[in-house]
């Protein structure tokens, strides 16, 4: 019985077995091979040549990866603390209202990303709609809105939104109620029951809107390009120009891995450590 | 302080739902180091009873009081009050120490004489003091009621309220922590307040009982009293199997339905049978008369079914078409009533109570 088991679970495993192997790790070991590649030799018989990932520290892309991370992380943070609450409304407070803001968020999505940042881009500009009307009405103008860092993370926030908002409520929803009500009982007040029993409780819903958030958030493009005019070059932006403009498509897979090798330890490490089993508090 | 100053005291206390008045204008006085029961069967009132009493609910009137001091209008997390909760309410993320640490944590003792107390509890509660570091998910149902429990007491509790916290677990296990809850009471000497459906847990474990029905104490006393003399058929039901004679007073001073009645005995023992009111005998103080044995009251019957119960036997006596009557006697080796004998009944009237309504 448990050898079948077993048995059946290995053949259910083979399609989507298969279809990770095709699609994510057959590409990403073309685009390892690829880094590895000899400049101008254009084939993958050769012997390995690191020399663009040297390239990667000498002219100085590690400034477009600090940026694209620390956008990302800002981003992350900023979007937790905003979601959280109205997380925390979805799950508990709200009840027939939490179906209509999860259909207002899901229907944004509907649009393309590039769509919702040009409407932005529209909204922000230098007359353009806040622009005109505050020059309208006060006079003044709404100078260097567009074109920076904060509206480059402010762009980050809005478009990956409900990638926080709809893990962090479905973790809040599993924090037991009684365990908050006892835990008051117990003289917790409304701080520690979040810190003692909503925040641990709900931590694989952090976990997850955290990393989805944060690793879109990395590899995000349009945000920087349309937003940021080109006010700081992200880590996407490097990759994109290198296998086009550039031609080098020994750098543009060097950058790639890079970016695919940090992204992937953060998140293996997040998860790791967050032994999501024990905190559900799961019968065995 | 006063041993005869309440510790709890409820006055007037209401709480309506949309109209639906779950209590119904409740008083209650509770002494101080008292163990007392409130039982009721579901929708009595009893679970919305507690929620006020620990803040987790609003009375819509009335006043709760701690000794001399509003309770009601105290946040729950401040009130010096615990609760023991029907789902025990642990916490999965924290192992078993920390689970009893937790009121301590909150209050900001120091982490070494948080754990000397948590010690303390697994000691006094009987469990391994290397329990500490396991988590909850590892303890059987039993221990995680006795963890649940040592939480509470961690936290000082001026008065410690249970909802029911017995109600999920297998009978032999019931017994068992019925009566170590008893004996922590007597060791600890706090005040308990214990809510249940079952009246065998209450009788156990309580020094008073109060019954609750729809919304109000129909009656409160100590085990012994409510279950000797309930005051009304409510009670005397709910207080395990009797057998109630509807009075007749037409018929007579002390005629009740389907009894032959001694006057003398009857009018004795002042079992008038008024209007609505009831005679009450317990199935084990019937008993078979033997030919030309006289009793009190009498009535006959035929034995329709039996059912053992260890140290007794009940029966089923059929009456024509009025309700059957239960009698319990004693395994004293002599060979069990048959299955469609014809019997005479008879007991009498200082085994007697009249319960006087509904």
């Amino acid at each position: 019985m448990d050898a079948l088991q077993r048995r059946l679970g290995t053949l259910y495993a083979v399609p989507a077995v298969a279809l990770l192997v095709l699609s994510f790790v057959a590409p990403l070991l073309v685009v390892a091979a690829f880094s590895t590649m000899p400049q101008g030799v254009f084939s993958l018989l050769h012997l390995p040549d690191f020399s663009a990932y040297g390239t990667l520290v000498t002219q100085g892309y590690w400034q477009s990866l600090l940026w694209s991370l620390f956008m990302a992380f800002a981003a992350t943070v900023i979007l937790f603390v905003i979601s959280w609450p109205l997380a925390f409304g979805m799950a508990k407070v709200f009840k027939r209202f939490t179906l209509v803001l999860t259909i207002g968020v899901v229907l944004t999505l509907f649009v393309s990303e590039n769509i919702r940042l040009f409407g932005w881009v529209l909204t922000l500009m230098k007359g353009g709609l806040i622009d005109g009307y505050l020059g309208a009405w006060f006079g003044g103008g709404l100078e260097g809105a567009l074109y920076n860092v904060p509206v480059i993370i402010f762009g980050l926030v809005y478009v990956y939104f409900p990638f926080m908002l709809f893990p962090l409520a479905q973790g809040i929803a599993m924090v037991p109620d009684d365990a908050r009500q006892a835990a008051r009982d117990l003289g917790a007040s409304r701080w520690q029951i979040l810190t003692e029993i909503d925040l641990p409780l709900s931590a694989p819903g952090i976990v997850v809107g955290s990393l989805f958030t944060f690793v879109l958030a990395t590899g995000a493009l349009a945000e920087a390009k349309l937003l940021g005019g080109s006010a700081v070059i992200v880590m996407a932006a490097e990759v994109e120009t290198a296998f086009t403009y550039g031609q080098d498509w020994p750098l543009g897979s060097a950058l790639s891995m890079t970016l695919i090798a940090i992204v992937a330890v953060l998140a293996i490490f997040t998860i790791a450590r967050i032994d999501l089993d024990s905190i559900m508090g799961r019968r065995g | 302080m006063s041993q005869n100053q309440p510790i709890l005291r409820l006055a007037g206390l209401l709480k309506k739902f949309n109209g639906f008045t779950a209590l119904d204008s409740v008083d209650l006085s509770v002494s101080e180091g008292e163990f007392l029961a409130i039982v009721g069967p579901s929708g009595s009132g009893k679970t919305t009873l507690i929620r006020l009493l620990v803040g987790m609910d609003e009375q819509t009137d009335g006043t709760i009081w701690l000794r001399d001091e509003r309770l009601d209008t105290v946040p729950a997390n401040e009130r010096p009050t615990c609760m023991v909760f029907q789902s025990l309410a642990l916490f999965p993320h924290r192992t078993v120490g920390q689970n009893i640490e937790f009121p301590l944590k909150i209050r900001k003792v120091d982490a070494a004489r948080r754990k000397e107390r948590a010690l303390e509890l697994l000691n006094l509660l009987r469990l391994p003091e290397h329990y500490y570091d396991r988590r909850i998910n590892e303890c059987s149902g039993g221990e995680r009621q006795r963890i649940a429990l040592a939480r509470a007491l961690a936290f000082d509790p001026e008065i410690l309220f249970f909802d029911e916290p017995l109600s999920a677990l297998d009978y032999r296990l019931r017994k068992t922590l019925e009566k170590e809850l008893k004996d922590l009471h007597q060791r600890t000497g706090k005040t308990f307040i214990y809510i249940t459906h079952s009246l065998e847990e209450a009788m156990v474990m309580s020094d008073r009982i109060a019954i609750m029905r729809k919304g109000q104490f129909e009656q409160i006393g100590p085990g012994e009293e409510i279950y000797a003399r309930p005051q009304s058929r409510f009670v005397a039901e709910f207080m395990g199997e009797v057998n109630l004679f509807p009075a007749r007073p037409g018929e007579g001073a002390h005629a009740f339905e389907g009894l032959a009645v001694d006057d003398k005995a009857a009018a004795q023992q002042g079992l008038i049978a008024a209007e609505g009111a009831y005679l009450m005998v317990r199935p084990e103080k019937v008993r078979v008369l033997e030919e030309g044995e006289r009793a009190d009251f009498t009535t006959a019957g035929t034995v329709h079914a039996g059912y053992l119960l260890g140290s007794r036997r009940q029966y089923e006596i059929e009456r024509g078409d009025q309700k059957p009557l239960i009698i319990e006697i004693v395994q004293d080796g002599s060979p069990p009533l048959a299955d469609g004998a014809r019997v005479r009944l008879g007991f009498d009237a200082g085994d007697t109570h009249l319960v006087e309504r509904d």
